[in-house]
């Protein structure tokens, strides 16, 4: 048997593209529009709310701990060179609110829940659950979507937070256990380097996360075609694109933020 | 099989008499990636009436009813449902006139992740009837079905057949106006086929709801086209030749995305179209 290579025109790649951009706008939009819309499914927002936020809990414990730990042992060999062990706290303090708390934090739960939206989603299309949905008369947007993305970036903001106090907790455990350092200085170092900027910035991140990791999971969820094959691809490619659209916005928000409230 | 003889529709004045049609399409026509589905299709559902509707796979057969429903648009024509035209509403007007429709799907699409209860008493749940009305409803209507005992069970611990029976719970627990059914008995048995052939005709000739039925199964329409359901034995009786008239079935039959045949049974028992010949021998 002949092997055919089909050669896909550039073109359509980027009409694809295109009306990608253009389908998951609406749904942004729409699932935040439905905020403001009866029937708001309160019941639905705080199961989700519980399957994301205390289902991630472990996995962000995990990780605000070793983060702050690992930010404060790499640094601590550069800084006791330079005579500045003291300073720990303020690089592990900034280090973790206003960047990598969010961003790891971001990064986990896109990689548990994006997935895992995308996949649920993804088998009520092909199982047909979403069209018996709407052809009991609901909105699936509504009922579906608006409740993931509400309880994703509610409960994001929150395990941020937790992040951010356990990679405090981590750094402390390496300042003070390996390199000696004074339990009362770290805390009041950590806490002294910190502005409102800063605490604005980790805390207006994740909620910006959470929405994009809810919209891309259901995006990809509710575009599924192509039977089970099609539930594995939405859920690799809504991990991978909530990931980079994670790291993009990051970058583009401490840009606006540094922008706005000028640099320290 | 033998096809029954019927009168011709024009022979029945209850359904003539009844104003406007329950679903009508009109020039009706949908291609998907270029491949043409449905072409210039026009057909009209009397109220009452049940049309079986049949084809060979991927004759457009389920793409009709999605249409009824407003599930997915046609690329031309116009589709009215009791009395109100599908193609021409936004999603969110949809959405009202769904709630007076029912559709059991062919592969039933229960939510995996809910219970039996929940499942059928979705859509009263979402119209935020009190607990005891919607419990007394869904027994109600899972005892119709004869699957009261399936109350607090879920989906993946039914059978193919049970979970089609639980489908069609949850088209009609809100009794709907139209009933559409995709190949309800697809795949199944012949006593659990028969079952719901028989549910079928308790909603045709006890609540004379309007339906479109898809299927491959020509017997199915032909016993629902000869027997009547009888209330007070609670089962399906033969109809003596004489009385055939009473029954308001109908058949609809596809090829190639066109309609090809439109009429009753007796119609259809006399066609000389040899495709159509083929087809019902």
């Amino acid at each position: 048997m002949a092997l055919e290579l089909q050669l896909i025109s550039p073109v359509e790649v980027a009409k694809d593209f295109a009306l990608a951009v253009q389908e998951y706008t609406l749904l942004a939009g729409q699932s935040l529009t439905n905020f403001f819309r009866r029937p708001l499914y309160m019941g639905d927002m705080l199961q989700q709310a519980d399957l994301i936020g205390v289902g991630s809990l472990p996995i962000v414990v995990l990780t605000g701990l070793s983060v702050g730990a690992l930010l404060a042992l790499n640094s601590a060999s550069t800084l006791q060179r330079f005579g500045g062990i003291t300073l720990i706290g303020q690089l592990v303090s900034l280090g973790m609110v206003t960047e990598l708390g969010p961003l790891i934090t971001g990064l986990m739960v896109a990689g548990r829940n994006a997935s895992g939206m995308a996949s649920e989603l993804g088998s009520m299309i092909v199982t047909e659950q979403i069209d018996a949905m709407r052809a009991l008369g609901t909105d699936p947007t509504k009922k579906l979507v608006t409740p993931r993305v509400g309880a994703t970036a509610f409960m994001l903001f929150f395990l941020t937070i937790i992040a951010d106090l356990l990679g405090l907790i981590g750094g402390w455990g390496v300042a003070h256990l390996l390199f000696g350092l004074d339990t009362q200085q770290y805390w009041t170092s950590v806490w002294q380097i910190l502005v409102f900027r800063d605490v604005f910035t980790g805390l207006i991140k994740p909620i910006l996360f959470g929405f994009i990791i809810a919209t891309v999971g259901c995006y990809y969820g509710i575009s599924t075609r192509g039977g089970t094959q099609g539930v594995g691809r939405s859920t690799t490619q809504a991990v991978v694109a909530s990931s980079v659209l994670i790291l993009l916005v990051d970058f583009f928000v401490t840009k606006l933020i540094f922008a706005v409230f000028g640099y320290r | 099989m033998a096809a029954p003889t019927l009168p011709r529709e024009e022979e029945r004045p209850e359904l003539a008499a009844l104003p406007g049609s329950a679903i009508e399409f009109e020039n009706v026509s949908i291609a998907f990636d270029e491949k043409v589905v449905l072409s210039d299709i026009s057909f009209k559902l009397l109220h009452g009436e049940t049309k079986a509707v049949f084809g060979v796979a991927g004759s457009g057969k389920s793409t009709l009813l999605k249409l009824a429903m407003g599930l997915i648009r046609p690329d031309s024509g116009r589709i009215t449902v009791l009395g109100e035209e599908v193609t021409a509403m936004t999603e969110n007007e949809l959405f009202a006139l769904r709630r007076r429709l029912g559709i059991v799907f062919q592969e039933s699409a229960l939510f995996d992740s809910m219970k039996v209860y929940q499942n059928v008493a979705f859509r009263l749940i979402e119209e935020k009837v009190s607990t005891e009305e919607i419990e007394r409803r869904v027994r109600e209507v899972l005892r119709f079905v004869e699957l009261e005992n399936t109350y607090d069970m879920r989906p993946s611990e039914l059978s193919g057949g049970m979970r089609r029976r639980v489908a069609i719970a949850r088209a009609i627990v809100t009794e709907p106006s139209v009933l559409l059914y995709d190949s309800p008995t697809g795949g199944l048995d012949p006593v659990t086929s028969n079952t719901i052939v028989e549910l079928i005709m308790k909603q045709r000739d006890v609540y004379k709801t309007s339906a479109l039925m898809v299927t491959h199964r020509l017997q199915d329409a032909f016993t629902m086209a000869t027997h009547q359901f009888d209330k007070a034995t609670n089962q399906m009786i033969a109809l003596p030749k004489g009385q055939l008239a009473d029954v308001p079935m109908s058949f609809l039959i596809l090829r190639e995305g066109k309609v090809i045949f439109d009429g009753d049974a007796h119609q259809l028992a006399n066609s000389r179209d040899e495709y159509i010949r083929e087809y019902i021998s």
